[in-house]
């Protein structure tokens, strides 16, 4: 079979860029519009909040802990002995500001991410989003906006949780376990910790957010053909939506400010 | 009245209705028969809305529905109920959430006047009782009688079952055969039936169509259609493999 033209492969880009933004101006619309899906939305919040905690909670501690490894040694080679006390602050900043958010996004589109492609997608194929067409009910208000407005509140909010773990755990590796001095290591990182720090982080969390939860339920609503296309859609949501939160990350970091 | 006229629809660079003309009249009960991927599910998604024909028009009770926009179109939908092929039951909601689905989204009604309702049309489908279980406890058949529950409950006007008796055995198809009869009389809808279902389509047909080559070739009463002499129409009543029907 022969491969689409570049021409054709430019074209298909800007058309599928073009349907992701129209759902997702068509989403924030029946997020501020009435009526809402409350019922939804509480249940989202439960499904993305709370079911991911575990998974958050792990990789925001390993996270936490390879970073305090490496600050650790990174003090101790280049800086000296006795200097390794102030790798907490630089833990601290890069965990709340680039590790955490990143960490919290890759995992809930992973998935939470594929569950939204995997559920939508299989009411696609078994047409209940027809159904729901021909019962008054509006896919995108239905479907789309409790889940995205939920994705957007809960992921800040893991990532505070993840953001506190991390800390937690790159204090334990350096202070309890390489024997770092703990008033130094924790007077440090309260001084130049910023408030910004975190709320930046948690701005770009609420942001991956609501990509994760877009490009899900986007690619649920594509879906075509029977078990391969819902498989087929639930790997291109996490892959398309890790991508996004990767570029979309470095410009936010690029052009957030760093200190307010 | 329902009048489909000139309608064209194609997905991609197949085209699967060419000039389609067809009318229907108010409180009869037309089935639609045809070769599987003719058409015929692709022309009740046109009429609900669902889809939009790339040329013609479908014109309700005088009013052209394809040239509204999509919040206006979907409002004239409450004119409509479907059963779909699958039933296409919401697997999250129970089957008393499912038949209540409609009734919440269009009409004012309190939790009990709904719950009343609900119970009627699971009683009228022969389910009395089985608001709490879940779709994946049911049967195929009683999945189509929800499904069929749900699709009166909001008393619609016009009725669309797309294959009601496909997947089921023939006692079960008869059933709901049975059922498509009992609501024309007790309701007086409208209905248009999708089947290749010949036994069911004898069945339940006020008037049958045939749909073939993306256009009606044959319109008329169950009789008229069984003496019709166009190969066609004579080929796939007679299931026959050889004939003027080739692409199967």
């Amino acid at each position: 079979m022969a491969s689409p033209s570049r021409s054709a492969l430019f074209r298909r880009f800007f058309e599928q860029l073009g349907e992701v933004s129209e759902l997702a101006a068509r989403t924030f619309r029946a997020i501020f519009g009435k009526p809402r899906e409350g019922e939804i939305f509480f249940q989202q919040l439960e499904e993305i909040g709370l079911r991911t905690l575990p998974v958050v909670a792990l990789t925001a501690a390993f996270g936490g802990l390879v970073f305090g490894l490496q600050s650790y040694y990174g003090f101790h080679k280049y800086v000296g002995q006795g200097t390794e006390a102030y790798g907490g602050p630089i833990i601290a900043v890069g965990l709340v500001r680039e590790l955490i958010p990143i960490l919290v996004g890759l995992m809930v589109a992973g998935r939470v991410g594929s569950s939204m492609a995997a559920e939508i997608g299989t009411m696609r194929i078994t047409e209940q989003i027809d159904a729901l067409f021909t019962l008054g009910a509006d896919s995108v208000r239905y479907l789309v906006a409790p889940r995205t407005a939920a994705s957007i509140l809960m992921l800040p909010c893991l990532t505070l949780f993840g953001d506190f773990i991390g800390i937690v755990c790159a204090h334990f590796y350096n202070v309890a376990l390489m024997g770092v001095n703990g008033t130094v290591y924790l007077r440090n990182t309260l001084m130049y910790l910023d408030l910004w720090d975190v709320l930046s982080g948690l701005v770009k969390a609420a942001v991956f957010g609501a990509l994760i939860a877009i490009i899900g339920c986007w690619q649920g609503l594509e879906t075509e053909g029977g078990a391969e296309g819902v498989g087929r859609a639930t790997t291109r949501a996490v892959v398309f939506a890790s991508i996004a939160i990767l570029i979309t990350n470095f410009f936010m970091s690029k052009f957030l400010p760093a200190n307010l | 009245m329902i009048q489909f006229r000139d309608l064209h629809k194609s997905f991609g660079p197949k085209p699967v209705l060419s000039g389609l003309e067809l009318e229907i009249r108010t409180g009869e009960t037309l089935v639609v028969i045809g070769q599987s991927g003719s058409g015929k599910s692709v022309l009740l998604k046109l009429l609900i809305g669902i889809l939009d024909p790339d040329r013609g028009s479908i014109v309700i009770d005088g009013t052209d529905v394809t040239s509204m926009d999509r919040e206006t179109r979907q409002k004239t939908a409450r004119k409509f109920g479907m059963l779909f092929q699958a039933a296409a039951l919401f697997d999250s909601l129970s089957v008393g959430e499912n038949v209540a689905f409609g009734l919440k989204r269009r009409t004012d009604l309190d939790p009990a006047a709904i719950g009343k309702i609900v119970a009627d049309c699971l009683e009228k489908v022969g389910l009395r009782g089985i608001e709490d279980l879940m779709p994946h406890e049911l049967s195929g058949g009683m999945r189509k009688r929800v499904g069929l529950a749900r699709a009166i409950a909001y008393r619609p006007e016009i009725i669309l079952y797309d294959e009601p008796s496909t997947g089921l055995d023939p006692i079960r198809a008869d059933a709901i055969n049975d059922l498509i009869l009992l609501l024309q009389k007790e309701m007086g809808v409208t209905s248009i039936v999708i089947t290749h279902d010949l036994v069911s389509a004898y069945k339940v047909a006020d008037r049958m169509a045939m749909l073939y080559d993306g256009r009606i070739v044959a319109v008329g009463t169950p009789d008229e259609i069984r003496q019709s002499p166009d190969p066609v129409v004579q080929q796939f009543l007679r299931g026959r493999a050889d004939g003027p029907i080739k692409n199967w």
